[in-house]
């Protein structure tokens, strides 16, 4: 089972981003276990998902505190404030504009150059995938998000894809 | 948008839906993610439910969200509603299922305190065809008043009531429920609690049953009508079902881990947990984790109330220590009608307020079982960003004009998105849905039965409340002779809960047109004398029309003032964009004083530090203008383009 926290602002794209990632393990074969936020808490305040994916025959929907193996930080906030759901070993992929390890990234800069900003949460998304802890390939998520269609769907790939780019090669 | 938001876009089974597939023989066909709140609603549409009443509130909204949509894709015929409040949802539904057909009715937990009235009765008469009273609880509480825990009241009313811990169990227990209260002829309740409304989970879809129910209301008055004499038959008749119901072996709490259990493993002192929904799937995962799900027994309680006597007595022959985990109050705990033996939240063994999240069933688990605590982890203590109203929201506008209008006054306030207006200092009070209407008269009364000077009082509430609690509220204003301003605003929709209709829409949720109610002329009805409507962004001239109700209400012959402030949600898409984006610039003049900031608290307007100018978020900024007027020093301006 692999644990992933989202973590941002409300209207970031949290929701989609998990989405994105749990139907994605629906369509490799995985089942799922998400939990998100909703209601009040949305109206621009700090937002999480968790998210289990895995062969879940038994399986609750939050994460413990300590637990995560990958968090998934859309805001400068986010690790702050939920960056405790990380396991020791956990890896954390940030948004932010300060670029102080290889991950962390300028995610709204490299959406906005595209002419989308609000595709910054798919930019970090597809940063985190090239890593290649997620518990799926990048081109599932890719396969993924072309299934859904609809107008935005050119920007996002590319959003998508600008992450997976942007992830630097020469380490790992 | 996207397409499968609501997991509805892959119906591959949908060829299937026609035909009469009872829910046994449902086929399944593929694997689909579902909202827990949508998997109630296949649960209903896979039972033949023939009406379903709602109105919204967090976390149970999107059952009858999911049920229009189904409805809309699938072409079922089945009454939908969004009520005018629970009350009436219940009264509606219950009439269909007085009836013969199979009916839902679904809120949230404080909604059932407005439906108590008709839950306790009907419990009573019972009911013909099946009925399910969905109710989402809220421990935390994460977007409610209370955490109160409606199973207290489906024990109350004597009521079973269903505790679904996943959401594909609480899609199973529908159909449970619906045959349960057919059986004995008394509405079952389903309570599903945030974790399970606000999770999604992937499931087989099944296709949907076959409503085709005749309604047939069979006449009889010494139940359906019954008085006094005949209501103490009804209670003995209801006191009769429940002992059957607690005995219903498909209902009754099973041995979850009777095979993994060593026989030979025999923890001194003889313990047993026994648990309930969400709290029962912590527990099972954490003793997994903890290698302890063969050592411990665990009992699984689909139904916590009501429980079988001899269930009760079993374990207490058996066990020498019984930990009781469930949310959020003692339902089961206190059936058990033991203090030494029994262990959960009246012994202070399980903490007696907040979620029971996964790290507290953690901690209470190693403590009942005298294990080591877990090694901790420092949670930050601020709770981050707090929510705010959204960057262009038409009640930030207005809650800023009643600060000018009403310096130092009162504000009663009531429950909506504009609760937020907290945050602007200009909410004062928020009990419960149309209190801020009571209350402000209540207040006007307080100051004047003492000859005091009251405070100018100005009461806010949102157009989905007032038509839902707030309309006798007023009624009762006028005629108990109250002064004060009310401020109504109206966005058109129920925004907070996802943008449901109102009674102003005028239009039924198929579409059918129906008269659309005027907010004005139901208030002029209510009595009150002064009635205007205002556009909050048009600022300086919402600032005077509150100052000139203000006046009305404290004159000698005034009385209520009434102001209307009318703009659409920005965020609901399904209203046509009702304004001019004008980018907003920050001039010289800014000198960082942090007056917009403070005052008109804006998500757009951001802080560079003292002394320094604000920056804008173009990102956020909805180019609504209003902080332009807002600044005392011009240091905002629209920009024009060109």
């Amino acid at each position: 089972m692999q644990q992933i926290i989202v973590s941002g602002i409300g209207g970031q794209g949290v929701l989609f981003v998990t989405r994105l990632l749990a139907e994605t393990a629906v369509a490799i074969g995985y089942s799922v276990l998400i939990s998100e936020t909703h209601g009040m808490a949305q109206r621009g305040g700090n937002v999480i998902s968790h998210l289990k994916v895995g062969n879940l025959s038994t399986a609750s929907p939050l994460i413990r505190p300590g637990r995560a193996d990958v968090f998934l930080g859309l805001h400068p906030d986010a690790f702050q404030v939920h960056g405790f759901y990380l396991k020791p070993d956990g890896k954390a992929f940030c948004n932010t504009t300060q670029q102080n390890s290889k991950y962390t990234i300028d995610a709204i800069l490299i959406a906005t150059e595209l002419g989308s900003p609000v595709s910054a949460n798919l930019v970090l998304l597809g940063f985190a995938a090239s890593s290649g802890l997620l518990f799926c390939k990048p081109e599932d998520l890719e396969r993924q998000l072309m299934s859904y269609g609809g107008k935005r769907q050119e920007i996002s790939l590319k959003a998508l894809r600008a992450g997976l780019n942007a992830y630097p090669q020469d380490q790992d | 948008m996207f397409p499968v938001i609501h997991g509805l876009s892959v119906y591959r089974h949908r060829q299937h839906a026609g035909r009469r597939d009872s829910a046994l023989e449902n086929k399944v066909t593929t694997r689909q993610i579902l909202l827990g709140n949508e998997a109630i609603a296949h649960g209903l549409l896979e039972s033949a439910c023939t009406m379903a009443t709602s109105y919204p509130g967090t976390p149970a909204s999107e059952v009858l969200g999911a049920l229009v949509k189904l409805k809309k894709q699938h072409d079922l015929k089945l009454h939908l509603e969004w009520s005018i409040n629970e009350k009436v949802a219940f009264e509606v539904a219950l009439a269909n299922s007085f009836a013969g057909r199979r009916s839902a009715v679904i809120m949230k937990q404080v909604g059932l305190n407005v439906a108590a009235d008709p839950l306790m009765s009907a419990a009573y008469t019972g009911v013909k065809g099946g009925f399910v009273v969905v109710v989402a609880d809220d421990p935390g509480p994460h977007s409610s008043q209370t955490e109160q825990d409606s199973r207290f009241m489906a024990m109350a009313a004597k009521l079973p009531v269903l505790d679904p811990s996943s959401p594909a169990e609480a899609r199973d227990f529908v159909d449970k429920a619906m045959r349960l209260s057919e059986k004995y002829e008394i509405p079952v309740m389903l309570r599903p609690t945030t974790r399970v409304c606000h999770a999604r989970q992937d499931m087989e879809l099944r296709s949907f049953a076959e409503n085709d129910q005749v309604p047939c209301f069979e006449k009889d008055p010494g139940r359906w009508a019954a008085t006094p004499k005949f209501r103490l038959l009804l209670h003995r008749q209801l006191n009769e079902k429940l002992e059957k119901i607690a005995l219903d072996p498909e209902f009754s709490p099973s041995l979850l881990n009777q095979k993994e259990i060593a026989p030979s493993f025999q923890p001194q002192p003889r313990s047993c947990i026994v648990a309930s929904g969400v709290a029962f799937a912590y527990a099972q995962e954490i003793l997994l984790d903890l290698g302890l799900w063969d050592k411990i027994p665990v009992y699984k309680a689909p139904m916590p109330y009501p429980l079988a006597p001899a269930f009760r007595d079993d374990l207490l022959a058996l066990y020498e220590r019984i930990l009781i985990l469930e949310e959020s109050y003692p339902v089961m705990e206190l059936q058990f009608q033991d203090r030494v033996r029994v262990f959960g939240r009246t012994t202070g063994t399980v903490p007696a307020s907040g979620e029971l999240l996964p790290e507290v069933v953690e901690s209470v688990l190693r403590g009942f079982l005298q294990l080591p605590p877990a090694p901790p982890i420092a949670v930050p203590g601020s709770p981050g960003r707090r929510p705010t109203l959204c960057a262009g929201c038409p009640h930030r506008a207005t809650f800023f004009a009643i600060k000018k209008a009403f310096p130092n006054g009162l504000y009663p306030s009531d429950i909506g998105c504009y609760t937020l207006g907290l945050n602007l200092g200009v909410v004062d009070t928020v009990l419960c849905m149309g209190a801020s209407i009571s209350q402000a008269t209540g207040f006007y009364h307080a100051y004047q039965a003492a000859h005091e000077d009251a405070p100018a009082i100005c009461a806010t509430i949102g157009d989905s409340t007032f038509f839902h609690a707030g309309i006798p509220a007023l009624i009762n204003a006028v005629v108990q002779g109250s002064r004060f301003v009310l401020v109504i605003l109206d966005n058109s929709t129920t925004a907070m809960t996802g943008h449901q209709p109102t009674p102003a829409s005028g239009k039924t949720l198929d579409g059918v047109r129906v008269p659309k109610l005027s907010i004005p002329d139901l208030v002029r009805a209510c009595g009150v004398g002064f009635v205007a409507e205002e556009d909050p962004y048009r600022l300086e001239a919402m600032i005077e029309l509150l100052k000139k109700a203000k006046k009305h209400a404290q004159a000698r012959k005034g009385g209520i003032a009434v102001v209307v402030a009318k703009r659409p949600c920005l965020m609901d898409r399904s209203q046509a964009e009702s304004w001019t984006r004008k980018p907003v610039g920050v001039t010289s003049q800014c000198k960082g004083c942090g007056f917009c900031i403070k005052q008109f608290e804006c998500p757009a307007l951001e802080s560079q530090g003292k002394k320094q100018p604000i920056r804008i978020d173009p990102a956020l900024c909805s180019g609504c203008g209003v902080c332009v007027v807002v600044c005392p020093h011009k240091g905002l301006k629209r920009v024009v383009s060109g």
